[in-house]
């Protein structure tokens, strides 16, 4: 024994197996915490449901009472939906800072993410979350004006399928291949990040329903012509062109052109 | 041989045609015409088929194409644009596509066609440039290919045009600021080529005429010019066994290149239509009709046109007031009109430029392989970085948001890298040039490496060298060098000055740049020493008794 413990790996052993006993302890111990604050949680009512999370996922960045940081902006006056649609699509709680957020598997479940919104939105009065029925309404909304509103307003940032675009400086339009009806709205209404504000006075609720109803269509990923190419335009045209057609007919010419023996 | 074998037979269907048409004779000489086997000599042959299939598909086209700039309300089968109000033109598009039958195949396929038609003139170009197949006495048919190749960029442009589709109008309008770019006279001519104020109603019809008239008519004479003129010249063909300056080593027209032309034909064909059937092109139901207040992001011509873009893109925006009435724009004027005016001009010159620099007046029906050009394969090399440079320029966008980089960043990086690339790409094709150059003379000079060590009995080591097969050796000898220009002097004895002395004093200080680094060529000798070294091995390890293996015995029989 007095050997072993001379020899010259010891120490390091010595260490390896401390820092494993701490770090089970600790993973232990935050096993036996976390349910109990979330039982807490359920009892209490969704502002204050809202304000523990808050206080846990959001806080760091923009203040205890949503004041904002150095790291993140002020949350008065957001409003729920703004909150819905930022922690609905993953963007919120942010991974790393950049020239944009981007959207990611959400973090929070529906219930989760609603209590954030309800308490975020005591910080100050702001756009709420749209009700079913005005998001349900894209549904009886007439399609081809709903194009002729998107090619207006949307496509110059989201491109003409809503495959999304490029912004100045790192920043951009995303697809809204994924975007659910009520996001879109929401995203109209609260103009996050780069996009504007498109208040009820810009686009009216039948119309932002008819811009949802083309954006539905749009994601059906019905491609009449074939293949797609990523719905971004003559540029993977002309990739496809050069490898794969001309690329083809070269090696068909070096197969014709190959001397017969 | 085969004359005698016909004659013998003749069938009675060949002397019914023959007392009617009556040019048999002409026919037969011209069809057993030998042409010289590669691959790269196809490549011209895609362009040409891929215009014989513009040809077909066009016409199925234009029989339901409505070329008018009437509004009208959409009404045809696809749903997302029903009740929209469109031109014309965009309406019978759609009905191409979606109420014609077989519409869309023929309309894609026509599109990929067209993209086909220009890409394979460009790498034509590419073949024809490396190679120096421009060299005397085809100066000619070079500039006749670059007319094509220009009269392609105008068809290109103006069919992309013709569906008035959101995207095809945003080019239009682009197309519209750069003619206004033009100084002095931008206004007008702008107003004369579009009727009056952009977009106006007269821009489709007249495309329309252009595209279907005047273009196709154009392109057809010339390409009948430039085939002619590669009947009469000749074919070039690359150094091999058996093959000079005055023959053509290959194989006659009838029946293997009918053969393989016709085939070749049908595998274009195929694989255009391939392309129409699977792949989207021009999703012009997506873009929507044009209108002035609306623009898609991403907004990107087809690939020939995107060195434009990439070149406007990347352009410093630069603007002038003067006396605050007349805007001048360099920031169009230079990357829309002056570098592509140029691009187009140091090309038709270049062989001419060449000549002169070298001094090289002979004709020239071996091709160089392009290590042996190195100055020329650099100049080549370097362009074409240039090239491909704009062209990302102009994909900018769909670059920023595929790898998750800044767009300005792009563009930065883009007008430092226009300006520092291409010379950098000079100097690495140069010296690859030159390193192959030196490949080629170690082959002549101590035979191929085999990497076979002998070990000799009194314990020295010696590589069994190979000697050049008879099929390589009269590539590895088509090398030429050319002449440096001797600096002139100002005043000669009899102190009289030197006519032209700064022209002669340029061309001597370029022709030194032109051939620097070059190598010498050996003498026969030296070749005939070194083929010959290349057994000194095997005479060494046969002295000891060593039996040479299977391949050495065939070459020291061809020695």
């Amino acid at each position: 024994m007095a050997k072993f413990r001379r020899n010259r790996f010891a120490s390091v052993l010595v260490l390896f197996f401390a820092l494993g006993l701490v770090s089970i302890g600790f993973t232990g111990i935050n096993k036996l915490v976390t349910p109990a604050a979330a039982k807490i949680g359920s009892e209490e009512t969704l502002v204050d449901k809202g304000s523990a999370l808050f206080a846990e996922g959001c806080s760091t960045c923009h203040g205890l009472n949503g004041q904002g940081t150095s790291d993140g902006p002020t949350l008065a006056g957001v409003g729920a939906a703004a909150v819905h649609f930022q922690v609905s699509t993953g963007r919120m709680p942010m991974a790393a800072p950049g020239a944009q957020v981007m959207r990611k598997k959400p973090s929070y479940n529906e219930a989760e993410t609603l209590a954030l919104a309800a308490h975020i939105a005591t910080f100050g009065p702001g756009p709420a979350i749209p009700s079913a029925e005005q998001v349900n309404e894209w549904q009886n909304a007439s399609l081809a004006e709903g194009g002729e509103l998107f090619r207006t307003n949307c496509a110059q940032c989201h491109n003409f399928a809503g495959s999304g675009g490029a912004l100045t400086n790192g920043k951009y339009a995303p697809s809204l291949g994924l975007a659910t009806p009520l996001q879109i709205y929401e995203a109209m209404i609260t103009g996050p990040q780069s996009m504007p504000i498109f208040s009820d006075k810009t686009l009216t609720p039948e119309s932002k329903a008819a811009i949802i109803r083309y954006i539905q269509e749009l994601n059906k990923s019905e491609n009449p012509g074939g293949m797609d190419l990523g719905r971004v335009g003559p540029v993977t045209e002309g990739l496809v062109l050069w490898i794969v057609g001309l690329g083809s007919l070269i090696i068909f010419a070096v197969w014709i052109g190959a001397r017969v023996r | 041989m085969s004359n005698t074998t016909t004659s013998k037979k003749t069938p009675a269907a060949y002397n019914y045609v023959d007392s009617r048409v009556g040019f048999s004779a002409a026919l037969k000489r011209n069809l057993r015409k030998v042409f010289p086997d590669h691959w790269s000599f196809m490549l011209g042959e895609i362009a040409l088929y891929s215009f014989i299939i513009l040809l077909l598909t066009g016409t199925f086209l234009t029989l339901w194409y409505k070329p008018s700039m009437t509004e009208v309300i959409y009404n045809g089968s696809y749903i997302p644009l029903k009740g929209i109000p469109m031109s014309e033109a965009y309406a019978s598009t759609l009905e191409i596509s979606f109420d014609v039958r077989g519409g869309m195949l023929l309309r894609q396929i026509h599109h990929w066609a067209a993209l086909f038609f220009i890409a394979a003139m460009v790498v034509h170009l590419l073949r024809v440039f490396f190679t120096g197949a421009f060299r005397k006495p085809r100066e000619f048919n070079w500039l006749l290919g670059l007319a094509l190749l220009t009269l392609g960029l105008l068809a290109g442009f103006s069919g992309y045009s013709l569906p008035d589709d959101l995207l095809s109008g945003i080019g239009l309008k682009i197309a519209s600021g750069i003619i206004q770019a033009i100084p002095v006279i931008g206004t007008w001519a702008l107003y004369f080529l579009f009727g009056g104020e952009f977009p106006g109603t007269e821009i489709i019809p007249r495309l329309y005429s252009i595209h279907i008239l005047l273009i196709p008519g154009a392109i057809l004479a010339l390409v009948t010019a430039h085939l002619l003129l590669v009947w009469t010249q000749k074919h070039t063909q690359y150094p091999g066994p058996g093959r000079t300056e005055k023959n053509v080593v290959g194989y006659p027209l009838l029946p293997v290149y009918t053969a393989k032309a016709g085939g070749f034909f049908f595998i274009v064909f195929g694989v255009t239509t391939l392309l129409g059937a699977l792949v989207a092109i021009n999703p012009i139901w997506l873009y929507g009709p044009f209108t002035p207040d609306q623009v898609t992001a991403g907004s990107q011509p087809d690939w020939y046109i995107g060195f434009l873009e990439g070149s406007l893109r990347v352009m410093p925006a630069i603007e002038f007031n003067i006396f605050n009435t007349w805007t001048f724009s360099p920031n169009i004027l230079i990357p829309a009109l002056i570098l592509p005016g140029l691009m187009f001009v140091l090309m038709g010159a270049y062989p001419f430029i060449e000549s002169w620099i070298t001094g090289d007046k002979r004709e020239h029906n071996l091709l160089d392989r392009p290590r042996n050009a190195p100055t020329r394969t650099a100049l080549g090399t370097m362009s074409l970085t240039f090239y491909i440079l704009l062209w990302i320029g102009g994909g900018n966008d769909i670059i920023a948001t595929t790898f998750n980089l800044s767009i300005n960043s792009i563009t930065y990086f883009m007008r430092v890298a226009l300006i520092a690339l291409p010379p950098l790409v000079f100097i690495a094709t140069k010296r690859i040039c030159l390193g192959l150059q030196r490949k080629d003379l170690e082959m002549l000079l101590h035979g191929k490496e085999t990497g076979r060590i002998l070990r000799l009995p009194d314990g020295g080591f010696v590589e069994v060298h190979q000697p050049v097969s008879e099929a390589e050796l009269p590539k590895l000898l088509a090398r030429e060098t050319y002449p440096v220009w001797e600096l002139p002097q100002k005043v000669d004895a009899n102190g009289i000055k030197t006519p032209h002395y700064h022209r002669q004093m340029l061309k001597a200080r370029i022709s030194a740049w032109w051939t620097k680094g070059d190598l010498p060529i050996p003498s026969a000798k030296e070749i005939q020493a070194g083929q010959h070294h290349a057994y000194e091995a095997l005479e060494q390890a046969s002295e000891f008794g060593v039996k040479p293996g299977k391949e050495e015995i065939v070459s020291a029989t061809n020695h």
